[in-house]
This record gives C-alpha cells, sequence and structure tokens, in this order.
C-alpha cells in the first residue's frame, strides 16, 4: 500500500518534469539535456528561499525563477544554435546541464543542501498497518495531481493548448498555419522549465538536495519520454507512473535467484545468482527501455519515428 | 613522386612526433601526460567515427572503452595465472576485442534508431552498464576495481614494459597505428556511405543502404578502437575501475572530440592533446576547472561548431587564397581586447568561488598568477570588473571589424565569424 503510494508519488514528480520535456521536444524538436538540472535549480532556489523567506513563497518564487532562467537561455542560447541543427542543439543542452551542476557545487557546495520539510506539513497525515505516512508525502502528491489536471485543463479547454495539441501531432502545419512563432518557443521553454522548478521545489525537501541530484534523475526521465513515445503526453503519463511504481515496488522485494533456486550457483553466474530485486532497482528503468525499444520502437503510445 | 611525398609527408610527420616526443620532454609528469594523451587519441578517434562520420550522438561511448579495458585487464591477469607466456601488446587486442564484442552486443540494440532518439539510447545503455558495475562486483571488482601487473606478461622482443617510456611507445605505436586505420576507413565506401547517412539519411536509404546496418557497422568499429584505448588505459594503469566506464569518462570524450572538431580528421586529436593537457594542468590550479571545461565547450558549441580544426581550417584557406595579411589588422584588435575580457571574466569568477568557499569555512586568500589576492578586499572585485566589462565592450567594438574583414574574403566565411 505504502509502496503503491510512493511509487504513484514518484511516478508524478517525473511526469511532472517528463510533461515539460515532451511540450518542448513536440513544439520546438529539442530534446533538453539540461531539463533535470532546472528540477535542481528549482530545488537549491526553493531551499536557499525558504532559509531566507520561508517555505511557502519558496514553492512560489522558485519555479517562477527557474522558467525566468529557462526562457534566457532559450532567447540568448538555443536560438543561436538552432541553426546548426538539432545535434548542435543537444550538445547545448548538455554542456549547460554541466556547467548548472558546476555552479550548483560552486555556490551551494558539494554536500547535500539542509532543505527541510516545513513545520506546519511536518506532522503524520494518517496510520495504516502500524507505519506512519507523513503529510508532507501527501502535500508532494496532491501538488503534482493539481498540476497534472491544471496542465490537462490547459491543454483540453484552452485555445493555447489547442495549439500545443496542434503541435504535437502535426508539429510542421501547425507552424505552416503561424503559430510557431519565437515568443511561443520561449514561452514553452519557460513554462516546462517552471514545471521542472517546481518538482524540484516541492520535491527537495521529500528526497535529497544535492548537485548530483540532476545527473541522477536525467537519464530515467529520459527513459520515460522514450518508453512513453516521443512527443506523447499520455505516453509520457503513462511511463512516469510505470517507471515510478515498479522502481518503488523493487526496492521493496529482497528476493534473489538464490532464494529461489537454491544457494548453489551455476558456474560464471555467481554474482548474478545473489543480487536481491532491490539490488536491481537502479538498473530496471534502462532494461525497460531496451525491452520497449526491441518490441515497440516507438514507445507505448507514441506515432513518431524520431 | 611528389604526389607520394605528399601523401606519406603527414604520416611520416605524424610518426616522427609520437617518436621523438619523450626525447624532448623528459620528466615523468611529461611521459605520463603523454601516455594519456595517446591513450586518449585513439579514445577521441574513435568517438568521431560515431558523432564526426555518422552524425551520431553518442552519451556513452566509455561503455566499450571501459568494458575493453575490463575485458584486457582479466585477460592479462589470467594469462599470467595459466603461464601462457603472451606478451603484453596482445592483451590490447583482447581489449579491443572486447570493445568489438559490446560493441556488437549494444549496437544492435542502439542501431535501431538514429537521431536523437540514438543519443538517449546510449545515455541510457551508459547508465545501465554503470550501474550494472556495483551488482556485478566479481567482473568490475566494486569500490576497489581490478588491479594488475604489466610486468607479469611475458617479454616482446625483450621489452618487458614495466619503465613508463617503453609503456608510452606502446601506447604511441597503438596510437599511430589507429590514426592510420581510422583514416583508411574515412576512405573506404564503408566511410563514404558513413557520411552520406549523416548528410541525408533518407536519400541512402532511397540508393539501398539500411540505416540500422550502417549504425551498426558505425558502432562496432568506434567500439573496436574504443576497446584498443581501453585496453592500453588497463595496462598502462594497471587498475580498471567502474568509473572508467561512467558518465564523466563518456562526457569527457565528447569534450575531446567537439572542442577539437568532428568535421574534420585530425580535429579530435587536437582535442584530445588539448583536453587532456589542460585537465591535468587546470586541476592543480584551481578547482572549479570542469567549471571552464563546460563554459569552453559550450562556447565551441554557440561561437565555433566546427571546432579548432575547423578554426584552422578556415585560416588555412583564406592564407592559400593569400587573405591572411587582410585579416591581421581586425585580429591585432581583437586578440587583446578578448584577452583581457578573459582575464577579467576568470578573476571574477575565481573571486565568487573563493567567497563562496569561504563561507564553507576555507581562506578568502587565491592566487592569480603570481599575485596573491584577497577574495574578502574589494580591489580584486573593481579590477576584474573592470577588465571584463572594459574588454568585452572592447570585443563588441572591434568585431564588427573582424567580421567585415572575413565579409570581404568571400562566401566561405559565411556565417564562421558570428
Amino acid at each position: 500500500m505504502f509502496s503503491s503510494l510512493n511509487g504513484v508519488l514518484y511516478g508524478m514528480l517525473l511526469f511532472m518534469m517528463a510533461s515539460g520535456l515532451t511540450l518542448i521536444f513536440s513544439m520546438m524538436n529539442v530534446l533538453n539535456f539540461a531539463h533535470a538540472s532546472f528540477y535542481m535549480l528549482g530545488a537549491y532556489f526553493g531551499f536557499e528561499i525558504s532559509r531566507r523567506i520561508g517555505f511557502w513563497p519558496g514553492v512560489v518564487i522558485a519555479p517562477l525563477l527557474v522558467g525566468g532562467v529557462g526562457a534566457i537561455v532559450e532567447r540568448y542560447g538555443l536560438r543561436r544554435v538552432h541553426r546548426y541543427g538539432h545535434v548542435s542543439e543537444l550538445l547545448f543542452t548538455f554542456g549547460l546541464a554541466f556547467v548548472i551542476e558546476q555552479l550548483v557545487e560552486m555556490f551551494w557546495g558539494k554536500t547535500p543542501a539542509d532543505y527541510r520539510v516545513p513545520p506546519s506539513l511536518d506532522f503524520v497525515a494518517f496510520r495504516m498497518f502500524g507505519t506512519d505516512y507523513p503529510a508532507y508525502k501527501m502535500f508532494v502528491l496532491l501538488t503534482a495531481a493539481a498540476m497534472f489536471v491544471f496542465l490537462i485543463a490547459i491543454l483540453q479547454r484552452t485555445r493555447v493548448g489547442l495549439i500545443i495539441r496542434a503541435a504535437l501531432t502535426h508539429p510542421h502545419m501547425a507552424a505552416m498555419l503561424g503559430h510557431n512563432v519565437p515568443q511561443v518557443f520561449m514561452a514553452v521553454f519557460g513554462v516546462g522549465c517552471a514545471l521542472a522548478g517546481l518538482a524540484g521545489a516541492i520535491a527537495g525537501p521529500a528526497l535529497v538536495t544535492q548537485p548530483s541530484m540532476a545527473a541522477d534523475l536525467g537519464p530515467i526521465l529520459f527513459v520515460v519520454v522514450i518508453v512513453g513515445g516521443m512527443g506523447s503526453l499520455a505516453g509520457a503519463f503513462f511511463a512516469s507512473l510505470l517507471v515510478g511504481i515498479i522502481q518503488t515496488f523493487a526496492v521493496a522485494i529482497n528476493l534473489s535467484l538464490s532464494q529461489i533456486f537454491g544457494a548453489v550457483a551455476p558456474p560464471f553466474l555467481g554474482d548474478l545468482w545473489n543480487v536481491t530485486v532491490a539490488q536491481l532497482a537502479p538498473v530496471i528503468p534502462y532494461m525497460l527501455l531496451i525491452l520497449v525499444l526491441i518490441f515497440r520502437p516507438t514507445g507505448l503510445l507514441g506515432t513518431r519515428e524520431s | 613522386m611528389i604526389r607520394t611525398v605528399r601523401f606519406l609527408a603527414p604520416w611520416l610527420a605524424t610518426a616522427a612526433v609520437l617518436a621523438l616526443a619523450p626525447l624532448v620532454f623528459r620528466s615523468d609528469f611529461a611521459l605520463t601526460t603523454m601516455s594519456l594523451i595517446a591513450i586518449n587519441v585513439i579514445f577521441a578517434l574513435s568517438f568521431n567515427i560515431l558523432l564526426g562520420q555518422t552524425g551520431l550522438l553518442s552519451f556513452g561511448h566509455a561503455v566499450y572503452y571501459g568494458l575493453g579495458g575490463f575485458v584486457a585487464i582479466h585477460a592479462l591477469n589470467a594469462a599470467v595465472d595459466a603461464n601462457l607466456g603472451l606478451p603484453l601488446p596482445v592483451f590490447v587486442l583482447a581489449g579491443a576485442l572486447g570493445g568489438l564484442g559490446f560493441g556488437l552486443l549494444f549496437g544492435l540494440v542502439v542501431s535501431r534508431r538514429g537521431g536523437l532518439v540514438f543519443s538517449m539510447i546510449t545515455l541510457g545503455i551508459g547508465e545501465l552498464v554503470a550501474s550494472s558495475s556495483f551488482i556485478l562486483r566479481s567482473f568490475f571488482g566494486g569500490e576497489e576495481g581490478i588491479v594488475t601487473n604489466r610486468t607479469g606478461a611475458a617479454a616482446f622482443f625483450g621489452y618487458k614494459f614495466g619503465l613508463q617510456i617503453q609503456m608510452y611507445y606502446l601506447a604511441a605505436a597503438w596510437c599511430f597505428l589507429v590514426i592510420v586505420a581510422v583514416y583508411a576507413l574515412t576512405r573506404t565506401p564503408l566511410g563514404r556511405v558513413w557520411n552520406a547517412a549523416r548528410e541525408n539519411v533518407q536519400r541512402v536509404e532511397f540508393i539501398g543502404y539500411k540505416p540500422e546496418t550502417l549504425r551498426l557497422y558505425a558502432c562496432c568499429f568506434a567500439a573496436l578502437f574504443a576497446g584498443v584505448a581501453g585496453g592500453l588505459s588497463a595496462v598502462n594503469f594497471e587498475l580498471m575501475t567502474s568509473e572508467q566506464l561512467a558518465s564523466q569518462e563518456s562526457t569527457l570524450v565528447l569534450l575531446m572530440a567537439y572542442i577539437g572538431g568532428t568535421g574534420h580528421f585530425f580535429g579530435p586529436i587536437l582535442g584530445a592533446v588539448l583536453v587532456t593537457y589542460l585537465q591535468l594542468r587546470l586541476s592543480d590550479l584551481t578547482d572549479i576547472w570542469q567549471l571552464y571545461f563546460g563554459v569552453l565547450f559550450i562556447g565551441v558549441v554557440l561561437l565555433a561548431p566546427g571546432g579548432i580544426a575547423g578554426w584552422i581550417a578556415m585560416h588555412v584557406e583564406a592564407w592559400r587564397r593569400g587573405e591572411l595579411a587582410r585579416l591581421a589588422p581586425s585580429y591585432a584588435l581583437a586578440a587583446p581586447a578578448i584577452a583581457v575580457a578573459m582575464v577579467g571574466a576568470v578573476l571574477l569568477i575565481e573571486l565568487t568561488h573563493r567567497l563562496f568557499a569561504h563561507a564553507m569555512g576555507e581562506s578568502t586568500l587565491i592566487q592569480f598568477g603570481p599575485l596573491t589576492l584577497d577574495a574578502a578586499s574589494p580591489l580584486p572585485w573593481a579590477a576584474g570588473f573592470a577588465l571584463g566589462f572594459g574588454g568585452g565592450y572592447a570585443v563588441r567594438r572591434v568585431w564588427p571589424r573582424v567580421q567585415e574583414a572575413w565579409g570581404a574574403s568571400g562566401p566561405a566565411a559565411k556565417g564562421s565569424a558570428a
């Protein structure tokens, strides 16, 4: 029960980032390598503001700041390299992720930051089977769910959403109709980064806020986007939950092959024989990626080849 | 006759540089640096088979380097234990075969898709192997890694490779061999079709090539040569750890190849020499050397996507047309301005770094060239701002002249100085 709640929580956090990444990719054909870095920036900005002003202003201001940084990056960085092609855009965001990590290390040090749950949310939400569930995790879950509903509402009910959905399925046609003005790119990039920043600001206290958090999360984010299908928001949603739940459950399972088939390992497989499922948890998303690529190269719900 | 000389001259020069370098740079530091440079040149060239030749950006190339190294080191240990009497160069070959084997295995998965997806899958494979290295402890040796002793191998024409100078010549010989082999590969029909696939994969498909197969071949060749580099690294350091196949190493090879310039054959070679040297030197000078690497990389992506090699090629062409003289005055103006701006920027970055390091309990003093500066006093800051912004302003004023000089040199310069 707790595993599934935690799994959904982690999945929703992944989706907050994957949705921005997918939107940016769909509209601009840019795979933002630095997306997880904006998540990290969100966490650190939130930490810094919560230390000086308070937690709640931090949750509001940090995503806005991150969105601003994202918009500036798009305007003065990505737009310049756009003419050199997609590989250059990817390389640019790759370099950016590298520099952001170094800057974060420079400003906040290499050790984890002391980003704490605010006192107003530091209580037990409910008890079940003798275990406490912290209120803060419920807050993260509800925020992520609210964000999701908000995003769906914008995409389905507003004119802006109509344009974005058009760009999702028919990017060239949307461009022909004159919608792909640079400002829209900048806005989409900024909003996508702000979403990642919000995820960071609220996830920071629940997980660990440290300089390697972007490098740890980034690859999993790309797994989500590819497994879900490039450019598919619904796919990103399912893949986020799938990866979140599988990984959370795997951590809780202490089963190994030796427990199933007996302690004596066949030759050359000694290591594999004693590995528990919990130890395999970090590898599972990448195995999923490979399986999906072999059996369904376009991703679960994707239609585009690249 | 003259054609033969022209053809052979660059190769003889390369061989001469590799052979004579230890006579010029004799110190231990120079020898270890040059051995590492020779290894990294191989590594960067293997990476460029993917990025420069075929247009495939891999974020997990260190996988083949690392796995090749592990295969080599296990082969060496096993052969010494079994008393097979094989000489050291054979185990570099074992690394190459290990790289090729894993290149084929992973290539079957990654080559299914091109473009951005290829990059993401190579990233995934890289993370997969890096994470597995903590699970499969008997192969990867856990945190400590696998150690060996290269003098355990049999003598090779009387050499045991115990001395670093002998190790350097082993690395240099392999380096020369790989440079020739990779260059020859670019001249084969396969190399040409890779180039075609880089430019336009659909047209290549129309004329009857399967892009998947081309990508698979590129992965295999790149992995083979990365395995050579890994095998050499294993016998050079007599140690392989899982760090050597992790993302930092993949990032490093990308930086080397791209900063050097992926569009020219000699670009990755230049990049490997420069980045390896800078890496060893800068890490002595400043704690935040990686930040400078990142900034340098972004600078190359934004301003000079051809890398150093592209920049050199541009000027060689101008020189052939006899137009270098027209460029010279604007360069004479721009160079000091750029230098001043860079000194100012570096000073500001270092001062900022010192101030934040001070907040974590370190001293505020920095060694800046011959000067010792105090980040707590306003004077160095004022100097930093003056140099940085003064230089920046001067660059802005002078840059149109540089563009003008290039603009007059014809269409080849288009976009290059922007």
